[in-house]
């Protein structure tokens, strides 16, 4: 078994028409067996932007609290918010930083970019390759199913409502 | 003696931290997950008066699909692109490294860096990591003794070639250009040329797929990126809807949280008469 399944979780981002959704499971599990239903994977680093670190939980936390860290200490030195794409850089030099020794998450990024509010997602695999598409990235243990639903529910310009009905349909 | 004033500056290149838990985990039956490959066809040729490059656009992650449209060719220098096959991670950052090193050395001897210095930044950089960092390279560029094309392969062996292919599809890539490439083409025929080598991986390599990117860069002016050259796959319409109504997903609790929008005004301020 991969150690990616071992605790379980999947998250789903999608862009809509000058918006972005992003959707996440709560489950904290061992293998087959449910731990927790309350942990959470997708964490806000800024006013409209989110990541969810779906993988092992362990590397969750930990690259969340890196994440966090080295966020502060960039909005300190600038004195501005970070933009998604600068955000992805970061998150992706992190993991490249640990290339023979990976965390083992496979994080995806959903915001608006401050300056013009255009709808930016992003994943990346556990040594921080970027891939940023024009629809929806999925991650996490189901991927093969989450890509069927989204391919056949996902439209372009969809509307804030008619986006979170797509997103949820999708990961229910 | 670090503080919080001056803390000690982190040793700088991979860090091996998690080197250790991981190779426990992987002792005890949870083997470390493999990373993105780009199972690829790219191509590269020297024609009449500089380099094209081309590169397919699928990225995957064992059978599946994961990007459709990626970018393989990647910028080292105004007069130097490489494209990338390998592992996808890799290849985007022994890029991006080697891009960054011939600008400071641009900017040092204020010249056009040649394309053999950058052969031999990735060979180094490739040689120092005994083929871990699993990237394949089509480097092509132009310089004052004219256009170049290296292979370099994973372990830091380096080919000069007139022709190059490399990745999943360079047999299928290779035999395009075994049968038509010459000396001294045309751009339209060397466009045209890359175009059915790309097709051919594209086509008969199951690693490759999507669309074709073109780069042609002449000894004469400026690189042309051609992002999308041809969409060699155009997607079906779909042709019903599965839209679930508004109203389905039944909501539970919601939390509105409002966003502080920064206005910026500028006010002109006219200077006072005298």
């Amino acid at each position: 078994m991969s150690i990616l399944a071992y605790n379980g979780g999947a998250v789903v981002a999608m862009k809509g028409k000058d918006c972005v959704a992003i959707a996440t499971d709560k489950r904290y599990g061992i293998q087959a067996q449910t731990i927790s239903s309350n942990f959470p994977k997708v964490f806000q680093m800024g006013p409209t932007l989110y990541v969810g670190l779906p993988g092992l939980a362990t590397d969750t936390q930990t690259v969340h609290q890196r994440l966090k860290f080295r966020m502060n200490l960039y909005e300190l030195k600038e004195n501005r918010i970070m933009r998604p794409k600068t955000f992805s850089a970061m998150l992706s030099n992190l993991l490249y930083e640990k290339r023979f020794g990976p965390y083992f998450i496979e994080p995806v990024v959903a915001g608006l970019d401050p300056l013009d509010n255009q709808p930016y997602v992003c994943n990346m695999d556990l040594i921080g390759c970027p891939n940023e598409p024009e629809d929806f990235v999925v991650s996490g243990t189901c991927t093969d199913q989450l890509y069927g639903m989204c391919e056949a529910l996902w439209e372009p310009d969809l509307k804030p409502d008619e986006l979170f009905e797509t997103i949820s349909q999708v990961f229910t | 003696m670090a503080s919080v004033l001056a803390p000690e500056i982190p040793a700088p290149g991979f860090s091996f931290e998690n080197c250790q838990r991981n190779a426990f985990l992987d002792q005890k039956g949870f083997p470390a997950p493999k990373a993105t490959k780009t199972g690829t066809t790219i191509v590269g040729i020297i024609y009449a008066d500089g380099v094209i490059l081309g590169a397919d656009t699928r990225a995957t992650e064992n059978t599946v699909v994961s990007d459709k449209n990626c970018q393989k060719i990647h910028y080292l220098a105004g007069n130097m692109y490489c494209c990338g096959a390998g592992t996808a991670a890799d290849t985007e950052m022994t890029t991006q490294t080697v891009a960054s090193q011939l600008e400071l050395q641009r900017l040092h001897t204020g010249r056009t860096v040649p394309v053999e210095t950058a052969a031999t930044l990735l060979k180094r950089m490739l040689f120092r990591y005994q083929g871990h960092i699993g990237a394949a390279l089509v480097l092509g560029g132009v310089d004052r003794s004219g256009p170049h094309i290296y292979c370099i392969y994973p372990h830091g062996s380096v080919d000069k070639l007139p022709y190059a292919t490399m990745g999943s599809g360079s047999l299928a890539a290779m035999a395009v250009f075994e049968a038509r490439w010459k000396p001294d083409m045309s751009e339209e025929e060397g466009k045209k040329l890359v175009r059915d080598a790309i097709a051919a991986g594209i086509f008969n390599d199951l690693g490759s797929g999507s669309n074709v990117d073109l780069c042609v860069i002449r000894t004469t002016g400026p690189a042309q990126y051609l992002r999308t050259y041809e969409e060699a796959n155009v997607k079906g319409k779909k042709q019903g809807s599965y839209r679930y109504p508004l109203g389905t997903t039944a909501v539970l609790r919601q939390r509105i949280i409002p966003l502080e929008v920064e206005a910026v005004s500028v006010r002109q301020v006219q200077p006072m008469d005298e």
